[in-house]
């Protein structure tokens, strides 16, 4: 029996894009609330909270980005052009972003055009990762190992609303995570904010749930046959529970847990993703093992994968453990 | 034609791009290891000018890495949006290596900046000259690994052809292919070159303004040293280089030299000192040269000959005046350097290193040079192995991505506009950490501080405007 790598580094891509979205998606959240704080001390310790981490929690994306690379050449080299204004208005905004942590601290007159680049950043990075998404979702077109279709083939509604969804969930992640590092009138502040994102981010998910397989026949075939629908149905179920849990964690002010059941809520998300487009990996029609690099690179770059990704985990988990428990006012953090 | 103004788009991004990028990498990867001696000097010595000018020197390290760090962002994904046929054809090889330089230098880097930048008073001297250690060392992975992949490319080896796609068939020879040892020489002795100038510019400055600042001398010192012993070296690499790329690239040495066809019986080749390389006549216009010093250089011999440019079909020739001209202005700068640099030394003999205006403000005039040698030795080495994107087996035409002229446009204009911005701000916070007192780099640091952010440029502490 051959081990099958094409499957190994498909579930290992995705724990680099599902690493990327819990660690960054919880400071892009904070950007993106950064508009309900007009305070600007508030703001201080907003962006202290994450950036000690965000530096370390971009890099998953590039791992991401690389190992699609050299795993899925066909899936990299289809999705980049496909997908090329969304991507290119997401490393423009996450540069803005960047470039706002480094200075914000460092200035005073045109500190409220840091705060912009900060916030402003946030937003359109993710509503563009929304729209790559969405893209995805909705299918490219390949032919003879290259995509044929146009510049805007990504744009839908679809796209876009998958784009407001995770600016929601981002936010709601966010606010929890705000919840757990911080106190006082801005923790307040958050607990205020996280009960209605918690209800828009469950209509957003009943919406997706609705919209995909109208949209979708396959997907439609995948969800609603005996007996798959008894082996998905638990998915929608968690959903609801978790939602309650959430709204239930903010009446009785849980700090931690909190984050980490809105963190669930992704979890959900993405393996709902996977088990309606498994073994796809260029929808409609290309499958992981279609876009796979030969055995030989698979196999190269399982065994540095192996020995070095236990260590940059442990040095994250330093890095969190260092860094860890409340963020004050005033902290010297700069 | 639509199909053409796609790729000269594409290829204008990725140029307009990767330059931008690498001055950056290039800086880290030199300032690193000047910093990594200075720790160390100062470990062995205990003399607090080392201590000082290291205080000094890391701030402004830690801006041009969160530079590096922002635009190498861009670098990662553009492979695949701007150049899908090269990503999907030869991702096996040049996506894996990429993958380790993430997995291998990335993350090393980013593990012990924090501790490099922030963690002097809380995990003790050893481990943080080791931290100081582990980031250089990350910078100079990270080179190996990124010229490993465009050595690759440049002369590929250790591949087979499957199915039009390019696969691994012998991972040692793809990493070591037959110009990467000469290519990281060069490139790594570039970077030192490069830093060593902006160190003795930045030292002359500060020597101008006060010829006592221990730090100022010493800085100014070490980057002398650092420039006479690297020029000679470079200039042994680069020859050595060239002779590598008359073997595997001819071509691209034709154009270098604007050699378009041998020479009838034994003349030997002259060396073309001046000319405007005229693609459509093939020949050069207002040549200046010197007879026989091409054959010297490149065959040893009096006649040697070379390969001209004819030997090829027209649609294999790289853009010579491009090629020809960087190459020309890369050598120069290179020659303009050891000068400089024997100068000091003749200065330092005299005992008038510190003493002599005219050359502290020639020295300031200089803290670009090396950088300025750097990008046009990368652009002649890259344009003059067009139209290969993979030399020989794959055109830069078919590694293009489907993509329509418009996209291109607007995300060019987009880049352009963003850089403008981030690298101008960039630019001008380096500046003024630079015109800081080096002497003046007290530590600091006490209660409350030991949970500092691991976020590059909070290694530096002066406020972004003038303060009033």
């Amino acid at each position: 029996m051959t081990i099958d790598l094409p499957l190994i580094w498909y579930f290992l891509i995705g724990f680099a894009v599902a690493m990327y979205v819990v660690m960054d998606g919880f400071s892009l959240g904070v950007g993106i609330l950064y508009p309900f704080f007009k305070n600007d001390a508030h703001r201080d310790v907003m962006m202290n909270t994450t950036s000690p981490v965000w530096d370390g929690n971009q890099t998953w994306m590039i791992l991401g980005g690389a190992g699609l690379y050299g795993a899925f050449p066909l899936a990299y080299a289809t999705f980049l052009p496909a997908l090329y204004l969304p991507l290119i208005l997401m490393l423009l905004s996450l540069i803005f972003r960047g470039i706002a942590f480094e200075f914000r601290f460092k200035s005073t007159r045109s500190r409220k055009w840091f705060d912009l680049a900060f916030s402003g950043g946030s937003i359109v990075a993710t509503f563009s990762q929304g729209m790559v998404l969405g893209g995805i979702i909705n299918g490219l077109d390949v032919e003879n190992r290259t995509f044929t279709g146009g510049p805007f083939d990504w744009f839908s509604p679809f796209a876009l609303f998958i784009g407001v969804a995770l600016i929601i969930g981002y936010a709601l992640l966010g606010a929890t995570w705000l919840i757990m590092k911080t106190e006082g009138s801005l923790q307040r502040r958050c607990y205020q904010l996280a009960r209605p994102l918690t209800i828009l981010m469950v209509l957003c998910t009943i919406i997706v749930g609705i919209w995909t397989p109208l949209d979708n026949s396959r997907v439609a075939e995948r969800w609603f046959t005996f007996p798959n629908i008894l082996w998905f149905s638990p998915v929608p179920v968690l959903v609801v529970l978790l939602a309650w849990s959430i709204w239930d964690g903010v009446t009785h002010s849980h700090e931690r847990r909190l984050f980490l059941k809105v963190l669930g809520l992704f979890f959900l998300g993405l393996s709902g993703l996977v088990i309606s487009y498994f073994p796809l990996i260029i929808p409609p029609n290309v499958t992981l093992w279609d876009a796979a690099s030969s055995r030989s690179s698979q196999l190269f770059l399982v065994i540095g994968y192996a020995v070095l990704v236990p260590i940059v985990l442990s040095y994250t988990a330093y890095s969190y453990y260092v860094f860890r428990g409340k963020v004050r006012e005033g902290d010297g953090y700069h | 034609m639509p199909g053409l103004e796609a790729l000269d788009l594409a290829r204008f991004q990725f140029a307009f791009t990767v330059s931008f990028h690498i001055l950056f990498p290039a800086f880290s990867i030199g300032l690193a290891s000047y910093l990594m001696i200075l720790e160390g000097l100062w470990l062995k010595t205990g003399r607090d000018v080392y201590h000082n000018l290291y205080r000094f020197w890391v701030r402004i390290f830690a801006v041009a890495f969160g530079l590096g760090v922002v635009s190498g962002v861009v670098m990662a994904y553009q492979f695949g949006t701007n150049w899908s046929g090269f990503a999907e054809r030869a991702g096996d090889i040049t996506g894996v290596l990429l993958t380790y330089e993430v997995l291998t230098a990335f993350f090393l880097e980013a593990g012990f900046l924090g501790i490099m930048l922030f963690g002097e008073d809380r995990v003790g001297k050893r481990l943080h000259f080791f931290a100081t250690c582990m980031v250089a060392i990350g910078t100079l992975i990270s080179m190996t690994w990124i010229l490993m992949s465009n050595s690759w490319m440049q002369t590929p080896s250790g591949y087979e052809i499957v199915d039009g796609r390019f696969e691994p068939a012998n991972w040692l020879n793809i990493m070591f292919n037959p110009s990467f040892p000469y290519r990281i020489v060069h490139m790594g002795l570039a970077a030192f070159i490069s830093v060593g100038f902006v160190v003795g510019g930045v030292g002359a400055y500060h020597l101008l303004r006060n010829r006592r600042d221990e730090a100022a001398r010493k800085m100014f010192s070490m980057a002398m040293w650092a420039i006479v012993v690297a020029l000679p070296l470079q200039i042994m690499a680069g020859d050595m280089h060239g002779l590598n790329t008359l073997e595997h690239q001819p071509a691209k040495v034709a154009a270098m030299e604007g050699h378009w066809e041998n020479e009838p019986g034994s003349q030997g080749m002259p060396l073309v000192l001046f000319g405007l390389p005229d693609m459509d006549s093939a020949s050069n216009r207002f040549e200046i040269t010197v007879p026989h010093a091409s054959s010297l250089i490149l065959t040893h011999t009096w006649n040697g000959q070379i390969e001209g440019l004819k030997q090829w079909p027209r649609d294999e020739w790289p853009d010579v005046p491009l090629v020809f001209w960087t190459f020309r202005i890369m050598v120069g700068l290179g020659m303009l350097m050891l000068g400089i640099g024997l100068l000091g030394l003749f200065l330092r003999w005299k005992g008038r290193l510190y003493d002599s205006a005219w050359f502290h403000r020639a020295m300031m005039f200089a803290t670009p040079v090396g950088f300025i040698a750097l990008l046009t030795g990368w652009i002649t080495t890259e344009a003059g192995r067009q139209p290969w994107v993979v030399y020989g087996m794959l055109r830069t035409a078919d590694a293009v991505s489907p993509l329509h002229g418009g996209s291109l446009w607007a995300s060019l204009i987009g880049f352009l506009l963003v850089y403008a911005i981030i690298f101008g701000i960039g630019i001008y916070y380096m500046v003024r950490l630079i015109r800081t007192e080096p002497m003046g780099q007290e530590p600091h640091g006490g209660p409350g501080e030991n949970r500092q952010p691991k976020r590059p440029m909070s290694g530096a502490d002066e406020a972004f405007e003038e303060q009033n």
